[in-house]
């Protein structure tokens, strides 16, 4: 039986800059289950980033609710809503967000130190395993301006994995990316989504959707489309044909 | 923070010369109190003096060197009555050219009886001190100090037995002091010569009454008790009316310290204060680049938010790293302070003592500086919005 990961109903976020009221998002209904792989579409200022930072829990709906893992973020104030996104959420960012002059392993660590359940042992050993689920094991002394952007986003999304959460939520995961590192980030998200992760993206490239399961798009603060990806891609496919590159990595 | 190194020092350099300017300040002011505590204690604390008052007659102040009214009998009347004194002595004074063949110098003789020795805290170095006979017969018998040595026959030499001319007048010499050098008031005290006060009255100074009595109480704590006891003692004897004022006055080695200990330690608190306004410089330069630090992590601040970070969390972070900086720039700053001491003692000629006190006030003070002044942009970093901190450019 799959879990429902999230249940949204009738979610309203209103914003007031200075004496106007923009209306976000306007009533949005959506469910996504355990092992889902979702791409949230549209153009900007269609709500899908107002959606995310909801979603994220890093943001309250002005009404409506919104249950993560059965539980509805309205009743947690902001310190239990931290606890809240460290136990049940991974982030990625477009822009990977690591550490400066940390290494890769301190970064991954990173989640871990806000956890109160997890000693210092454990600690690592957890960041050990999710630096091997993204591949990265001999890089994990290295600090990210001695990584390539698709070894540091691998940093991010292990870094992202690493509390075991229910859902990984990603903003834009390639946009800072060129277009073969695009498709290997995109392999790791399938073979992570086939081994049972459920991973919710949001991206406005529509072959990037392709990737997806399941596209949803939002249009002027509400859900305008949902859809099954009929033409679904495979990152893997896709790799194996194009040209090999002759230096994939950087030289330190 | 520690991972970048020259920011992090520049900006405990502020806490750092802060402490080091202070703990050098208190250690100079610490030694040299103890210095001079050291100067007046040598010369005895225990020491009780007694002067002629300024006489007036006429309302004409006569000045108090020529007062009469200090005795011999005073000094027998202090022996035999003060309990609370161990010895008593008189003192004449004259002063003079004294010659030796070829070299003179000009020096005070301090007619003294053998109690002197001990009350002033003196000793012989080579020679003896004079006999009871020589004092009952005003004998011309005298002790030389170092000064007056090395001016009339040269650095380290032992006179003893030979015969030099003191205002013309032939004496011998019978002993030689050892130096004390100079005294917490600058006076040298090796420039002076010893003589039998009867001698110095009679010969030398042609008068009947002495010009000080000096005595030792019998401990510091019975100094006050003493004091009193020879100003009743005195009192008696110059036959005095209850309503007349003291025609001498009595001083205490020990009030003189008392005055100069807390001289020395306001001076020595002032120019700790003065340093401290630094420490205050050092804290305003650990606010300054920890607001420049929160920032420029600004984006730091929102991802660790989104991972988990509640504000407490944030706000423990970057208290703890403003009190680092204070800390170590306290710890790096006492050593500095403690090199700066040693350096400035040596150049000085008196010892820089650091107090274990100051460095415990130290490391206190720089604890509260590191959390004052990075409490507000602690706050201000626990306070950003994840959502706005992760957008930051």
């Amino acid at each position: 039986m799959n879990n429902t990961i999230i249940e949204i109903k009738s979610l309203r976020k209103d914003y007031h800059v200075g004496e106007v009221t923009v209306h976000a998002l306007r009533g949005v209904d959506l469910k996504i289950h355990e092992g889902e792989f979702v791409a949230i579409m549209g153009a900007s200022g269609s709500g899908k980033s107002t959606m995310l930072n909801i979603l994220g829990c890093l943001d309250k709906p002005t009404s409506g609710d919104y249950l993560l893992d059965g539980i509805n973020v309205n009743t947690m104030n902001n310190d239990a809503l931290a606890r809240f996104r460290n136990k049940k959420l991974g982030f990625v960012f477009q822009a990977y967000n690591l550490l400066a002059r940390t290494t890769a392993l301190e970064n991954v660590e990173l989640p871990l130190f806000y956890n109160p359940q997890i000693r210092s042992r454990e600690r690592k050993e957890a960041a050990l395993r999710a630096l091997e689920a993204v591949g990265l094991t001999d890089r994990m002394h290295h600090m990210p301006n001695q990584l390539s952007g698709g070894q540091q986003q691998r940093v991010a999304i292990a870094r992202s994995l690493v509390n075991d959460p229910v859902l990984i939520l990603a903003d834009e995961p390639t946009g800072n990316l060129d277009t073969r590192t695009s498709f290997e980030i995109m392999e790791l998200f399938q073979d992570l989504n086939d081994k049972g992760r459920t991973i919710v993206y949001v991206t406005h490239e529509n072959d990037i959707a392709k990737f997806a399961k399941r596209n949803v798009t939002f249009r002027d603060g509400k859900i305008q489309r949902e859809s099954i990806v009929s033409d679904r891609l495979n990152a893997r496919e896709i790799l194996k044909t194009l040209p090999v590159e002759a230096i994939e990595e950087f030289v330190l | 923070m520690i991972r970048n190194k020259l920011r992090a020092f520049l900006t405990m350099l502020g806490i750092i010369i802060g402490v080091a300017s202070v703990i050098a300040m208190l250690a100079i002011g610490e030694g040299s109190k103890q210095k001079i505590r050291g100067q007046i204690s040598s010369m005895g604390t225990n020491m009780v003096m007694v002067m002629p008052n300024m006489q007036r007659r006429g309302g004409v102040s006569l000045g108090s060197s020529s007062s009469m009214v200090l005795k011999y009998t005073d000094v027998l009347a202090l022996r035999n009555e003060a309990t609370d004194l161990s010895a008593v002595s008189p003192e004449v004074m004259a002063s003079g050219q004294v010659i030796y063949s070829n070299q003179n110098t000009q020096t005070t003789i301090y007619g003294v009886s053998e109690e002197y020795m001990g009350i002033k805290k003196l000793e012989i170095l080579s020679g003896r001190f004079f006999s009871a006979n020589e004092i009952k017969d005003m004998s011309k018998v005298c002790i030389l100090g170092q000064t007056v040595v090395t001016n009339l026959f040269g650095a380290g030499a032992d006179p003893v037995g030979l015969s030099i001319r003191i205002k013309n007048l032939p004496f011998q010499i019978i002993g030689v002091l050892k130096d004390k050098g100079e005294s917490g008031m600058g006076q040298d005290q090796d420039d002076l010569i010893l003589a039998p006060y009867t001698t110095v009255q009679r010969r030398l100074a042609a008068i009947d009454y002495i010009n000080g009595i000096f005595a030792s109480a019998v401990s510091e704590e019975k100094s006050p008790k003493a004091i009193a006891e020879v100003e009743e003692t005195l009192r008696r004897t110059h036959k005095l009316k209850e309503s007349a004022e003291n025609d001498f006055r009595v001083m205490s080695q020990t009030e003189l310290l008392k005055t100069v200990t807390s001289i020395t330690d306001v001076m020595t608190y002032l120019l700790g204060a003065i340093a401290g306004i630094s420490l205050l410089v050092g804290g305003i330069g650990i606010m300054n680049i920890m607001f420049v630090s929160v920032t420029e992590r600004t984006r730091e601040i929102g991802l660790r938010m989104s991972i988990g970070g509640r504000g407490k969390d944030i706000m423990k972070q970057f208290l703890a790293e403003s009190i680092i900086l204070s800390i170590l720039g306290g710890i790096l700053g006492v050593l500095f302070g403690y090199l700066l001491a040693r350096l400035a003692g040596s150049l000085m000629t008196s010892h820089a003592i650091v107090k274990t006190q100051s460095v415990v006030l130290a490391f206190i003070v720089c604890f509260i500086i590191g959390v004052f002044f990075g409490w507000y942009p602690a706050r201000k970093a626990a306070n950003l919005n994840p959502i706005d901190a992760l957008r930051y450019e």
